[in-house]
């Protein structure tokens, strides 16, 4: 996939099949077609042997759970580490501002301070290195909060009670848009009235609100009727950090050599157009970095009995 | 995302002739009918996601519009229309009040979620910080010593001269960084103030159980203290007087009437920032005296 079919993909396109696959790729597309037998044992083989891991997944929660915690604590006890909330704070004296925010704010307001500029240039630097929608699930306590309901919504669908109504991904972009140009004509930071993100990270420092009520007719909706709806088709938090995203080096990357394709990954992926590479026969490749849009969950790293998905950093085989 | 899902059944009816499609529907290959119908679906779907969502969001104008609450904001905000499009929502501003004046405000604000406000008959801002800390924390400009230009400002709001801290007295430097007031105090209900009525005031200004704090100079120059901790004897009230953390922004009028008998009544001055120190102090409830918010001084 090119970089800017990437992109295309994040802004709501479809993929499509790639158009030329390297030779080296074409090698290993022919030799999983070759020994079909062989390779069925070889795929059960690693399933017999896979282990349930959770690795990521733990470091992630914990991660999220104690950023959320210190700001809580800075608060609460008074500790001055980490002052303010997701959307503007303070770690010990450094000015940090979530992207999305400040740009509202600044299509809103029209008028930037130097605290603004410095903030939000300080977070888009250590968003670009820890890789961009990274943010999302290792940082937004709506996407633990969100990730939990959603085991309860696939219950609910095992057991055929509901079933999950897919949106069109492009209303996302829709989204992001509309919600900019809000902000320009109203003058007023219209998403922010809704967004889960801010709600949330307000209601674990300042304390509970009735806009929790919001939150959690939100869930509800997720639950009931579409899988993790407000990450894959609202959010502009997500796109905006998705951008930048587009430019980290950190990333998960697909090792065509290693994948049996049953497709583990798609199925615990937030955001599943992502690993589109991974259906056989798609691959341009041998090693594929995943689209912009992957949150860094690690999931799929996870569930992948043959480690075909890693976490990697772009231009590290270089130097080392 | 694997295409199709599981609720989407062939339809009988025949197929409509054309895909109305968000932007880069699914790849070049003709549709089957199946496909076409649910990518429809899937598409009315979308649109009623974006319009209820969106729909939701500009609910937000309901109480903006209808204004139906005019809220005090903290020292140095900006006018209203600026304050709520430049106010991030962070909380900074509550974090660093040494008495917890500032809260954040609900949804039913709508687009002022999140922004800050002070109840001053709860808690009023007495300054205890000296240097008008939330204005330092705020990330954005919304709290600000001097509003840039571009910015607008009503006449009557610019303090005529910096306001001087009580507390301060004796410093090299007793002025407070601050330009333009948050609001003006008024004696709105001069038929229930105990000086009008020419009464004194013995005891916990606010009863046992109010929670509110105020700094005491006589006390502690940088600890506030229980309001309930600090009980009054006074022949004649004057809490509101006394109490105020400002320089000349409030006195007792005296006036002797024509019986000689002499008439109090507290009169706020042109310095009065609207902090709402006197609205917190002041022991008849409902308060006499109470915050104008965000209004200017008048003659
Ligand atoms: S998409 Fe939005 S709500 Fe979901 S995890 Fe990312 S920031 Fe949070
Ligand atoms: S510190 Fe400033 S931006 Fe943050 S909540 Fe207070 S007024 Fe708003
Ligand atoms: S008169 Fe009241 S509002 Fe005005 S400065 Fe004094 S205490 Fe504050
Ligand atoms: S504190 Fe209240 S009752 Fe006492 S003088 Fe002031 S306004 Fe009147």
């Amino acid at each position: 996939m090119s970089a800017s079919e990437r992109l295309r993909v994040m802004f709501g396109a479809a993929p499509l099949k790639p158009e030329r696959i390297t030779p080296e790729a074409q090698q290993v597309h022919r030799l999983k077609r070759m020994s079909k037998a062989d390779f069925a044992a070889l795929k059960q083989h690693a399933r017999d042997h896979q282990l349930v891991n959770h690795k990521w997944r733990n470091r992630r929660w914990a991660v999220l759970i104690l950023v959320n915690l210190l700001f809580t604590f800075s608060f609460w006890l008074d500790i001055q580490m980490l002052e303010g909330s997701l959307t503007a704070s303070r770690f010990v004296g450094f000015h940090l501002i979530d992207l999305n925010s400040a740009l509202q704010v600044m299509l809103a307001h029209r008028h930037v301070i130097v605290n603004l500029f410095i903030g939000t240039a300080t977070v888009f630097v250590l968003w670009v290195a820890l890789g961009g929608r990274s943010f999302c699930s290792w940082v937004c306590p709506y996407h633990l909060v969100a990730e939990w309901f959603e085991w309860l919504h696939l219950r609910l669908v095992a057991k055929r009670l509901v079933s999950d109504h897919e949106f069109h991904r492009g209303a996302r972009s829709i989204f992001w848009l509309t919600f900019a140009l809000l902000a320009v004509l109203s003058g007023y930071t219209v998403f922010e009235t809704i967004s889960p993100t801010g709600i949330l990270s307000r209601a674990l420092i300042y304390g509970p609100s009735l806009a929790l009520g919001w939150v959690l007719l939100l869930l509800l909706f997720e639950v009931l009727y579409s899988r993790r709806a407000w990450c894959r088709y609202v959010c502009p938090i997500g796109l905006t950090y998705g951008m930048v995203g587009a430019i980290s080096p950190l990333r998960v990357e697909y090792r065509l050599e290693h994948c049996f394709h049953e497709g583990d990954c798609r199925k615990v992926c937030m955001v599943p157009h992502v690993l589109d590479v991974v259906i056989k026969g798609r691959a341009a490749d041998l090693k594929t970095p995943i689209g912009p849009d992957c949150t860094r969950c690690g999931l799929c790293v996870d569930v992948c009995p043959s480690g075909a998905l890693v976490f990697d950093i772009k231009g590290l085989d270089r130097l080392l | 995302m694997s295409g199709k899902t599981g609720e989407e059944r062939p339809a009988a009816t025949p197929q409509p002739p054309a895909e109305a499609g968000l932007p880069a529907a699914a790849g070049g290959r003709p549709k089957a009918p199946v496909r076409r119908q649910s990518s429809r679906r899937r598409f009315l779907r979308s649109a009623f996601l974006v319009g209820g969502v969106l729909g939701l969001a500009m609910l937000g104008y309901v109480p903006v519009a209808g204004a139906r609450r005019t809220r005090l904001r903290p020292p140095g905000a900006l006018e209203e229309n600026d304050f709520l499009s430049s106010c991030i929502k962070c909380g900074q501003c509550v974090q660093v009040c040494p008495v917890a004046a500032i809260r954040l405000d609900d949804i039913d604000s709508g687009f002022g979620i999140g922004v800050p406000l002070i109840d001053a008959r709860a808690q009023a801002c007495d300054f205890s910080c000296d240097a008008v800390q939330c204005i330092l924390a705020c990330p954005t400009g919304s709290l600000t010593y001097r509003k840039p230009a571009s910015l607008a400002t009503r006449p009557g709001m610019p303090l005529a001269r910096a306001p001087l801290l009580k507390a301060k007295e004796k410093d090299a430097e007793p002025t407070l960084n601050l330009a333009e007031r948050m609001g003006i105090a008024r004696l709105a209900r001069p038929d229930s103030c105990l000086a009008v009525l020419g009464k004194g005031f013995r005891g916990q200004a606010r009863g046992a159980d109010f929670r509110g704090r105020l700094r005491y100079v006589e006390r502690d120059r940088w600890r506030p203290v229980a309001v309930r901790d600090h009980p009054y004897e006074r022949d004649l009230c004057n809490l509101c007087v006394t109490e105020c953390p400002i320089g000349d922004a409030i006195t007792m009028q005296v006036r002797v009437a024509a019986d000689g008998s002499r008439q109090h009544r507290p009169q706020v001055l042109e310095q009065c920032v609207g902090c709402g120190v006197c609205e917190m102090i002041c022991p008849v409830d409902p308060a006499a005296i109470v915050i104008a918010a965000r209004q200017p001084w008048a003659i």
